[in-house]
């Protein structure tokens, strides 16, 4: 075993973080499990990879990579774009299907709904794009060592920078602006945040915004690692909600703990019992946290 | 000063309920004059509570009317009554327990401008001073008497015309009502109207100038407190013992 499973599994575990943060969002402030989350993982890597090729066309040298990186300033410059395109895709399935059956209340059907959707939404991405993956770049990047046996490319160093810059500024937000405190008062008593004079329907908004862009960092990131595949944001959706559940519903920091423990936990689980048990660690792991602390790690109890 | 400018609160025939056709409120009419206390009185499941809470703007009005210093404010939403100067506390659950009190008040105060907010907030600590010394607590871990007061300091943020309280009583211990109703009444001297729903009805009527008895939805006393207290009928039959030894209305 070497230490390499320690940056795999950090990296992993950004990406899963940049995801689970809607999770928990959305399941602490609109009560239900979004199973749709994967797909604005996937809608972000396609509108980036898009609108990466339009610049591409419009501007000559946009796709040139930038010093040690993969990526040029064009898919720096559509990442922006398509966090904007995601988080109003998560708005336009909130007003056409969510907002209708939150209205009649019954939470199961909603989250059947939203299985519903990651399905549509899945199908339409493999209609438009087939399910052959694409990729951002076809050069290949040097890992560079970094000490203890470990190894990362440029791309990595950066996007963990990102991620970090990403989760310090929505826990800034949540924890600091008069918004975060009206979005953890919905989030208790959607009554009295309405009583205290929020306005609940401009908070989901702003979860559904959040969720979405962090969502589509969280898909360039697997794009730019990875690959494009219709399924990438599906697949990483059962450790997005362990990573949700662990770190206790609707904490952030613990939304991003339990994602780093999972990604860890994963890759350590390759080096030690192989691939194809990836998974299962991840639920051991949630499994076992769960059983000593039934509200996640940085859940409260209520 | 004018009756129409005295009138903060003309709640007019109001029908109101949480399924359509099955009506909790059927016609009630209630008024509260600027620097008075009225209290809402009657049995379980008269409708008290649902009252205020269709007022605030929580529960459907199917019919009527609600003004507030003579603007008509029916069915607005709930969250922006607050801004127009209509406050209210809900019986339980009223402070949100995972946030401090500060960040309570914070949040309670994002109602004003910015720059008014701080001093909102600091204005409250003088007022009720046992909160000042817990601001960095969480408010979950507050005593049900300090749970109150930042329920009624977080309604009061916004310095309104109108604060209306579903039951402030419940779960205190009469020493602790004594000192909730004592700042009530000293809220009052600030001109504002309160709106009082009780099931303790003789401690409401102590500090009560009016009160509106309300039976199975509608109206069926009114006066002033003094009057309404000292009436046997009323004691015996709406106010759970008045005068005798307190004993529990069964519920509805």
């Amino acid at each position: 075993m070497t230490p390499q499973f320690l940056a795999d599994g950090l990296i992993a575990g950004a990406m899963i973080g940049l995801g689970a943060i809607g999770v928990t969002l959305n399941y602490s402030i609109l009560r239900f499990a979004n199973f749709a989350h994967g797909e604005f993982i996937s809608f972000g890597a396609y509108a980036t990879l898009l609108i990466a090729a339009a610049i591409g066309a419009a501007f000559a040298g946009s796709a040139e990579a930038i010093g040690p990186f993969s990526f040029g300033w064009g898919i720096a410059a559509a990442g922006l774009g398509a966090m904007t395109l995601t988080g109003a895709l998560a708005l336009a399935l909130d007003f056409l299907l969510f907002a209708r059956l939150r209205q009649k209340g019954a939470a199961i059907t909603t989250v059947m709904a939203s299985f519903g959707a990651s399905m549509a939404l899945r199908a339409l991405l493999e209609f438009a794009f087939t399910s052959r993956p694409v990729y951002f770049s076809r050069d290949l990047q040097i890992a560079m060592p970094i000490g203890f046996g470990m190894r990362v490319t440029a791309d990595q160093i950066a996007l963990l920078a990102l991620t970090a810059l990403l989760l310090a500024g929505v826990q800034a937000l949540l924890t600091r602006t008069q918004a975060g405190r009206a979005m953890r008062a919905v989030a208790e008593n959607p009554t009295l945040a309405r009583v205290a004079g929020v306005d609940v329907d401009g908070v989901i908004r702003a979860v559904w915004l959040i969720g979405g862009a962090l969502a589509c960092a969280s898909g360039i990131m697997l794009g730019l690692i990875v690959q494009i595949r219709p399924f990438m944001g599906f697949d990483l959706l059962l450790p997005l909600f362990a990573a949700a559940i662990l770190g206790g519903i609707g904490s952030v920091p613990g939304a991003i703990a339990g994602a780093l423990i999972v990604g860890v936990g994963e890759a350590a689980a390759v080096q030690i019992v192989g691939a194809e048990w990836r998974a299962a660690v991840a639920f051991l792991l949630l499994i076992g946290v769960l059983l000593v602390k039934p509200t996640g790690l940085f859940g409260r109890a209520d | 000063m004018s009756d129409a400018a005295r009138r903060a609160l003309e709640v007019d025939s109001l029908v109101a309920g949480y399924e359509p056709g099955l009506p909790i409120v059927n016609g009630v009419s209630i008024g509260a004059d600027a620097g008075e206390i009225v209290a809402i009185l009657g049995p379980n499941g008269a409708g008290k509570s649902t009252l205020i809470k269709a007022v605030a703007g929580l529960v459907p009005i199917s019919a009527g009317a609600v003004r507030l210093a003579g603007a008509e404010i029916t069915r607005l939403p709930a969250h922006t009554m607050v801004r127009r100067g209509l406050a209210f506390t809900p019986q339980t659950e009223n402070v949100f327990a995972s946030m401090t009190v500060a960040d309570n008040l914070r949040l309670a105060s994002g109602i004003v401008t910015a720059p008014l907010r701080v001093g909102r907030i600091e204005a409250m600590y003088a007022f009720f001073p046992d909160l000042a010394r817990q601001r960095a607590l969480l408010a979950g871990r507050l005593s049900g008497g300090q749970r109150q007061m930042l329920a009624i300091a977080r309604a009061l943020i916004g310095e309104p015309r109108v604060l209306m309280l579903d039951e402030p009583s419940a779960g205190l211990s009469p020493k602790l009502v004594e000192t909730v109703f004592a700042r009530l009444t000293e809220i009052r001297q600030s001109g504002v109207a309160i709106v009082l729903v009780e099931q303790n009805a003789r401690a409401a009527l102590r500090i009560a100038n009016r009160a509106y008895i309300l039976v199975e939805g509608r109206n069926r006393r009114e006066g002033s407190a003094r009057d309404l207290a000292d009436d046997p009928d009323v004691a015996g039959l709406y106010l759970g013992g008045l005068r005798a030894a307190p004993m529990r209305q069964a519920a509805s």
